[in-house]
């Protein structure tokens, strides 16, 4: 088949290699940012003090509704003339704009969670006397994280299938590698593209299990059961957080 | 350095222009094509035909778990190999369009599984035509539950109509970008591309969540 003949990586492993160094650091630094970014937002959204919510509410209704294609041009092209100072690496803007963008839509995901933990578990930490701090390490928290694992999961499925746009903004990732390799007319386009794909379904699928492994972590802790992964790769994440919250504790 | 008003006056009809022109336009079409195809998905993930069942839930489960980027690159420049020659514009409605569909399947499936067994066991008793069964009773309780996040989905599928950028569709961000390199001068041009972003989808957002409220006390 024509775009399909094969063609020899092996001028290009060492770039490659490179290429999928540059993506994963920019997911794992990102997803860190992300899920740093979701709790204080999401947890300020559920503060007590109308300011605090407001503000948080605002952050997050900000950077989920400006694209993320324009928080990235404008992080990179607007900021440094704005602010005068640029980000060394460049790689350092996308890990910064996947994170606030990401993690405003995590921090819904907090506190959708929070709020699902049924009311009397807080009412028996006040009827136990337990301190604020205790109540939310200890009961809400806990019970909390299981259910934030599965949509947290796709989000950074998402994130992943969003760092291709550092190509735009010129860091070399694997997204990048892989359209060096057709400018350099191998002849092998469809092989390319479709190799490239597969390595970011098996990203996600990393993803997947990993997600599955500490959500089943979290609820063994719960005295719940855990469960199988082979619904949750073969369907969508919903499988598995249609089991009711609460349980033992 | 200073936000510069006259300039930004002065761009702002070109962006808007491709704001409407194209990015809204895409939306709309990639949309239609992702509500017909991701049907077919469904229907053919639901009524099991063998090799066709696998192929497609293979291919939906791929298609998710892959960049858009990657995508549109494969369709844009793996077609005309094949003396295929499409355009950028149909080629991002293209791929966003059944990018989504693998989505809308799934939604698709969900509101369906959703109806409780007795209501088909009733439509057997009373023995309800197939048509009737499909357009009275299990559709008008399904896209209650599809229709909130069908929205939710076209509202992530507007704010990703930008990475049309990649194969320099002139929707509202590459035209701003573009006139950010000419001009050296990209806040004006990207700050208001964030405006109407925000200014389009929080309100249709905000429309999401009504809904979904109301269609579940209805």
């Amino acid at each position: 088949m024509e775009g399909f003949e094969t063609f020899e990586v092996g001028p290009w492993s060492d770039l490659i290699w490179e290429g999928l160094w540059i993506t994963v650091y920019a997911t794992v630094l990102g997803t860190l940012l992300a899920i740093a970014v979701a709790f204080v937002l999401g947890l300020l959204e559920l503060s007590r003090h109308v300011a605090l919510r407001a503000s948080a509410r605002i952050v997050v209704e900000f950077f989920r509704g400006t694209s993320l294609v324009v928080q990235l041009f404008w992080i990179v092209f607007a900021l440094p003339v704005i602010t005068g100072y640029r980000i060394g690496e460049p790689e350092m803007n996308a890990v910064i704009a996947l994170g606030l963008n990401f993690g405003a839509y995590g921090a819904e995901v907090v506190r959708g969670s929070i709020n699902a933990v049924p009311q009397p578990q807080r009412e028996a930490c006040t009827a136990l006397n337990l301190t604020a701090v205790h109540r939310f390490r200890r009961v809400i928290l806990p019970q909390a994280l299981p259910l934030m694992i599965p949509p947290a999961g796709n989000l950074v499925i998402q994130l992943i299938k969003s760092t291709p746009l550092m190509y735009l903004v010129s860091v070399v990732d694997l997204f990048t590698v892989g359209d060096e390799m057709r400018k350099a007319e191998t002849g092998s386009i469809g092989l390319i593209y479709l190799g490239l794909g597969v390595v970011f379904f098996l990203l996600s699928m990393i993803v997947v299990g990993l997600a599955q492994l500490l959500e089943n972590r979290a609820k063994r802790r719960l005295g719940q059961k855990p469960v199988s992964i082979v619904d949750t790769a073969l369907g969508d994440a919903s499988t598995s957080s249609t089991h009711a919250p609460g349980g033992a504790i | 350095m200073k936000w510069d008003m006259d300039f930004a006056l002065e761009i702002l009809p070109d962006i808007l222009e491709a704001f409407l022109r194209y990015t809204l336009v895409i939306t709309s079409l990639a949309t239609l094509l992702a509500a017909v195809l991701g049907m077919v998905f469904a229907v053919i993930r639901y009524v099991r035909i063998p090799v066709l069942t696998q192929v497609t839930t293979g291919f939906v489960q791929f298609t998710r778990a892959t960049p858009i980027p990657i995508q549109l690159f494969f369709v844009y420049y793996l077609l005309p190999d094949y003396g295929l020659t499409i355009g950028a514009v149909t080629t991002g409605v293209l791929v966003l369009g059944v990018h989504y569909a693998c989505y809308f399947a799934e939604v698709y499936r969900g509101g369906i599984e959703s109806i409780p067994p007795g209501q088909w066991e009733a439509c057997t008793a009373l023995s309800l035509p197939q048509q009737a069964v499909w357009r009275r009773v299990v559709l008008p309780q399904a896209v209650r539950k599809i229709l909130p996040s069908l929205g939710n989905y076209v509202i992530s599928m507007f704010k990703e109509v930008p990475f049309l950028v990649f194969i320099s569709v002139p929707e509202m961000v590459t035209v701003a970008r573009g006139i950010g390199g000419s001009n050296f001068r990209y806040v004006e041009p990207l700050t208001i591309c964030g405006i109407i972003y925000l200014l389009s989808s929080y309100p249709a957002s905000v429309a999401m969540r009504k809904l979904e409220t109301r269609l579940e006390h209805a």
